[in-house]
């Protein structure tokens, strides 16, 4: 594994993660991403084969309930820590088209 | 009852002194609060005092205890909050700087049966931003200092909430635990601190950092305490789809003095190098307490202990990275006021809004996530998480618990961490597989270092067998006791 993660992964990774990143902090980024991914390169030593993945530690299904609403109106509320708000709805910039 | 021995009290005993009328809750918040007066400029172990409100609350719960409504052990008795727990009207900042104007609009489930169960939230405590820190020097409302020590940190990430109980800032506090933000600062302050299995608690209205590992746990003055805080806080709630039910959460019945035939095994790797000698020393004196009291002290190979930590941090980062997506200035927290367009809006609220090691970890976790990575990264550390969890299976077939260290060291100096994350990283080493396979762990003191700064240890359980831990570190905290 490479120690230093690319210009462009880093772009990628960041357009992905929706983080403005400024210089430094993608050469920051680049090395440190390098230095985890190298870290993290320690589990290829296993031998995984026909191990299936573990998503949840305990036994889990869905868990269902019947369609019908129990609680009261929220939008106030939804609406309380909005740093934007306009007609009952959270307001935001254009987004472009 | 006179503050300093009211201060000295542990949760249990002060709810007794209030049935009794020794005291009252009243008494007992402004018992804390002149204690936050004159030690909390120094420690740091709150982002927000809620002065007034606890002292409302005191009143009204006072009022219930007198007219025999509650009758609850911990009715009274002062609880500070780790500040990712949601508290209705009340701040709660995840101590970043993206939730600094965040006032959640209802409470999470734990705090409300804390609530309904009478005890007083005096505030909420310091941690690492979004939970991600080993030190609490990730916050972005400044360090916490470890009581014992000011010039070491409390530990992380639930380090204010730890240091709140060594410095009788609290009676008790609530923390969460992901890779050991719990049971690490618990042991480096000198307290008690439990994780349960994943699922005894609710995580509805703890914010979440891994989904899949995040449990919420009490940090206590002693093993009684954090059985009675666990029995409140443990429910099956319908709004927590990965909340077990569980018929057995009458946890005080374990405190018994009593470890005969207990099988605890030893993991050979956990005492290798890299231990710090006076905390293998302090560790295994207890062992050996525990074996004279009649219980049967075995050294075995754990096995991929040295996996456990990459395999932990692609996993928290993965669904990190997926759970702090919501943090985009549109719905609460901080929004970019110079944005163009709503992308920009999402980057630039994001960026500034995040501290560095969040945006480390969001950074690995999309990496790990993202198309031709997936299998060979993220796929790979749940196979390997599988196999942790394999190995403690056979563990737990020849042993009732696990016994180990909490951390390779005490608590490090302020400003020492950061600078070497990877470091930092490691460790981990001792609480994070409990978190990997969804396994109990309780961490209690067992002595100091040449330094006068707390060493713990720790019991692992199986699944649901926090009665077992409950019992071995109730009668461990004895024997020490008696010990000395």
């Amino acid at each position: 594994m490479t120690d230093r993660v690319g210009d462009e992964t880093v772009e990628y990774v960041s357009a992905l993660a929706q983080l403005e990143l400024s210089e430094e902090e993608k050469a920051a980024a680049g090395r440190d991403m390098g230095r985890m991914l190298d870290y993290i390169g320690k589990l290829n030593e296993l031998d995984t084969t026909g191990v299936q993945p573990m998503f949840h530690v305990l036994p889990m299904q869905n868990v269902f309930r019947e369609d019908v609403v129990t609680n009261e109106d929220g939008n106030a509320a939804a609406l309380q820590n909005a740093p934007e708000k306009q007609d009952g709805m959270f307001a935001a910039p254009k987004s472009f088209d | 009852m006179e503050e300093r021995e009211l201060l000295g009290l542990s949760a249990v005993e002060l709810g007794r002194a209030i049935r009794e009328r020794k005291t009252t809750a009243v008494q007992a918040v402004e018992a804390v609060l002149a204690q936050i007066m004159r030690t909390e400029a120094l420690y740091h172990c709150y982002v927000t005092v809620d002065r007034e409100g606890a002292l409302q609350r005191a009143e009204s719960v006072q009022k219930r205890i007198d007219t025999g409504e509650l009758t609850d052990p911990l009715a009274g008795v002062p609880v500070a909050l780790k500040d990712n727990l949601c508290t209705e009207g009340m701040l709660t900042t995840c101590a970043s700087e993206m939730l600094g104007n965040f006032v959640p609009t209802y409470s999470a489930e734990a705090v409300r049966k804390l609530e309904a169960s009478g005890a007083v939230v005096v505030g909420k405590t310091n941690m690492d931003e979004f939970a991600m820190g080993s030190t609490t020097e990730t916050s972005a409302y400044g360090a916490t200092r470890n009581p014992h020590n000011a010039d070491h940190v409390p530990g992380g990430s639930s380090g204010g909430s730890a240091a709140a109980v060594a410095a009788a800032e609290c009676f008790f506090a609530l923390g969460s635990d992901t890779g050991g933000s719990v049971r690490q600062p618990a042991s480096h302050c000198g307290v008690v601190g439990m994780k349960p299995t994943y699922g005894t608690v609710s995580r509805y209205g703890l914010i979440a950092y891994a989904s899949s590992m995040d449990q919420i746990g009490p940090l206590t003055k002693n093993v009684e305490d954090c059985a009675a805080v666990l029995e409140v806080i443990a429910s099956h709630d319908p709004k927590d789809s990965t909340s077990v039910k569980r018929g057995d959460t009458d946890f005080t019945a374990a405190l018994k003095r009593d470890v005969r035939g207990l099988r605890i095994g030893l993991p050979k790797d956990y005492f290798g190098e890299g231990l710090d000698a006076s905390v293998r020393e302090a560790v295994l004196k207890a062992a050996e307490l525990l074996r004279c009291a009649g219980a049967l002290v075995e050294e075995f190979d754990l096995s991929l202990v040295e996996y456990a930590v990459p395999a932990y941090y692609t996993i928290a980062s993965a669904e990190a990275s997926s759970n702090l997506e919501r943090f985009d200035g549109v719905k609460y927290g901080r929004r970019a006021g110079d944005a163009e367009n709503l992308r920009q809006m999402y980057r630039r609220s994001r960026a500034q809004g995040f501290g560095a090691e969040v945006k480390r970890r969001i950074m690995l976790g999309s990496f790990v996530l993202s198309a031709g990575y997936y299998d060979a990264y993220y796929l790979r550390a749940l196979k390997v998480k599988a196999m942790i969890r394999e190995a403690f299976d056979r563990a737990f077939a020849r042993y009732d618990c696990i016994l180990g260290p909490v951390a390779p060291t005490t608590a490090p100096r302020i400003g020492e961490s950061l600078a070497n994350p990877m470091k930092m990283y490691l460790g981990d080493i001792y609480t994070i597989s409990a978190n990997l396979a969804g396994l109990p762990g309780i961490s209690i003191p067992c002595g100091k270092d040449g330094r006068g700064l707390p060493i713990g240890l720790q019991f692992t359980g199986d699944c649901f067998q926090e009665k077992k831990l409950i019992r071995a570190a109730y009668t461990c905290e004895q024997l020490l006791r008696e010990g000395r």
